[in-house]
């Protein structure tokens, strides 16, 4: 079964740790940071356990219809009350508890000092199932 | 020699080459070069034993490898000592096949890709469309499965329930990329009921025919789901059924029932009625209460709900869900069906909603939102 696993910029329970933003961090705090994630990675492609993991940009823009002939309205990416999704990674696991298991140990990813930066991580689950037959 | 044809011959191959000492990941790599092989030269020149041929050929290209690494001193005693190729029985050792690919130690994802590709002879390509995976993503997890498994000593008996389990698997996994799993599963299970005599092969035999034969009826043209009760009968595979069918009696006149012969009996008892309304219900529970008390599964006791339902009335339906946990996958849509038929169309209506927001797939939902609107919209 897969699974998308959501990281945010913003949104989501507030933040466990008041850990600076990444900016504040040293250059090695940064590397270990990004170290650990492509190594995570690489176990779940080495587990057959990886589908996709892409990063994205913080800049998000609402869009939306705003009638015939009239062009798309914008509304612009600073607004402070919208969740940002910072990335994500699609995982396909034999099992639930193994999906939160690997969102456990991805937001246990080193910040500052080298602690865990326990990030709030989105879990969820692909509306990918079988219709299994039940009649 | 069509493709299909080719690949049932591939688990004698590689059963061949495990029994002759090859190991497992090896033997594998070889069974797979010699069906490309295959596939280029038998149009030009079909040989008369295909087995034979292709066991000679993945023979000598696994030896071609292993003389080529560090291990070659010991295998040329191996091949010092073997018989050269013949005529093989392969039945027995197809079968071993089946159990390995299916070992315990393996997870229930790794069991179903090693299976595809060690039993099934798919490639990995084909193995990773069928389950929206990337290429490499399913490499590694085949990979990983044959190293697992490399250590499991080959003429070890293996539990023919965990062979069940991983076709069942595959079978429900049905269709996506260019190959239709669910008739994989059932070539795989044919393949296994010819090399073994137990009730539960039949069983599940004919339980994916039943269900497989059904299939046309089950969606609409733009993909959604059509219950049971409005499908056109018209286009369920009657060959299929009655296939299904004989095999199953066979299976239940040796009184060795097990749960996928008890699966099979309600299936057949859907798909031997003419209309819906002429479905025996009061049979269907009988079997669902066999079902209960093999497996104690609580999905069976939620299908034994809706077939209590159907026979004596909503009331009862809903007396027999009562007891059970309401966190069960679809116990919503089940109690908004019962509370529908009780005359009930607002909690039916919440249900159906509440069912849909907890349903795992796609087409589930969308089918389930549409019963809640179906009754919102009709008291509006």
């Amino acid at each position: 079964m897969k699974y998308l696993l959501l990281k945010h910029y913003r949104g989501g329970p507030t933040p466990v740790t008041d850990m600076p933003m990444i900016d504040k961090w040293t250059p090695e705090e940064i590397t270990a940071h990004v170290r650990y994630m492509q190594e995570f990675a690489a176990r779940l492609q080495e587990s057959g356990e990886y589908v996709d993991g892409q990063a994205l940009a913080p800049e998000g823009t609402f869009v939306r219809y705003d009638g015939e002939g009239r062009p798309p309205v914008t509304d612009g990416p600073f607004a402070e009350t919208k969740d940002l999704i910072a990335g994500w990674m699609v995982i396909d696991v034999d099992s639930y508890e193994r999906a939160v298991e690997l969102a456990g140990e991805l937001s246990a990813a080193p910040g500052q000092g080298g602690k865990p930066i326990h990030e709030w991580l989105e879990l969820r689950p692909f509306l990918t199932g079988p219709p299994t037959i039940t009649e | 020699m069509d493709e299909v044809a080719l690949r049932s011959l591939i688990p004698g191959v590689l059963g061949v080459l495990v029994r002759r000492g090859a190991d497992f990941a090896a033997a594998e790599d070889a069974v797979q070069d010699a069906l490309v092989e295959a596939l280029r030269a038998w149009p030009a020149d079909l040989p008369r034993d295909s087995l034979g041929w292709l066991v000679t050929v993945a023979w000598r290209r696994f030896l071609d490898v292993v003389r080529a690494d560090a291990a070659r001193r010991r295998r040329e005693d191996l091949v010092d000592e073997e018989p050269p190729p013949g005529p093989v029985s392969a039945v027995d050792d197809t079968l071993r096949l089946y159990f390995l690919c299916a070992h315990p130690s393996l997870s229930p994802s790794s069991a179903v890709a090693l299976t595809l590709r060690a039993v099934g002879g798919l490639t990995t390509r084909q193995i990773a469309q069928a389950y929206l995976v990337p290429e490499a993503t399913m490499a590694q997890r085949i990979s990983r499965a044959k190293r697992t498994v490399s250590g499991v000593r080959f003429d070890q008996p293996g539990d023919v329930a965990t062979v069940l389990r991983v076709l069942y698997l595959v079978f429900n996994e049905g269709y996506s990329g260019d190959v239709d799993l669910a008739a994989e599963a059932i070539r795989l299970t044919r393949q296994l009921a010819a090399a073994i005599d137990h009730p539960e092969v039949a069983g599940l035999l004919a339980l994916m025919l039943l269900h497989h034969a059904r299939r046309a009826g089950r969606t609409a043209p733009d993909g959604s789901l059509v219950p049971l009760a409005e499908q056109d009968r018209s286009r369920w595979d009657t060959t299929l059924i009655a296939e299904g069918v004989g095999i199953l009696q066979t299976a239940l006149s040796r009184d060795r029932l097990g749960e996928f012969q008890a699966q099979a009996a309600i299936a057949a008892l859907h798909a031997d009625a003419p209309t819906a309304a002429e479905t025996d219900w009061v049979q269907i529970v009988e079997w669902y209460d066999e079902l209960v008390r093999l497996t104690g599964n609580p999905i069976a006791r939620l299908n034994r709900a809706v077939g209590v339902g159907e026979a004596d009335g909503p009331r009862a339906g809903l007396a027999a869900l009562a007891v059970l946990d309401d966190t069960l996958p679809r116990y919503a849509a089940v109690a908004a069906y019962l509370h529908e038929r009780d005359g009930d169309p607002d909690r039916a209506a919440a249900l159906y909603a509440e069912a849909a927001r907890r349903a795992a797939s796609l087409a589930e939902r969308d089918h389930l939102n549409r019963q809640a609107a179906r009754l919102n919209s009709r008291r509006a």
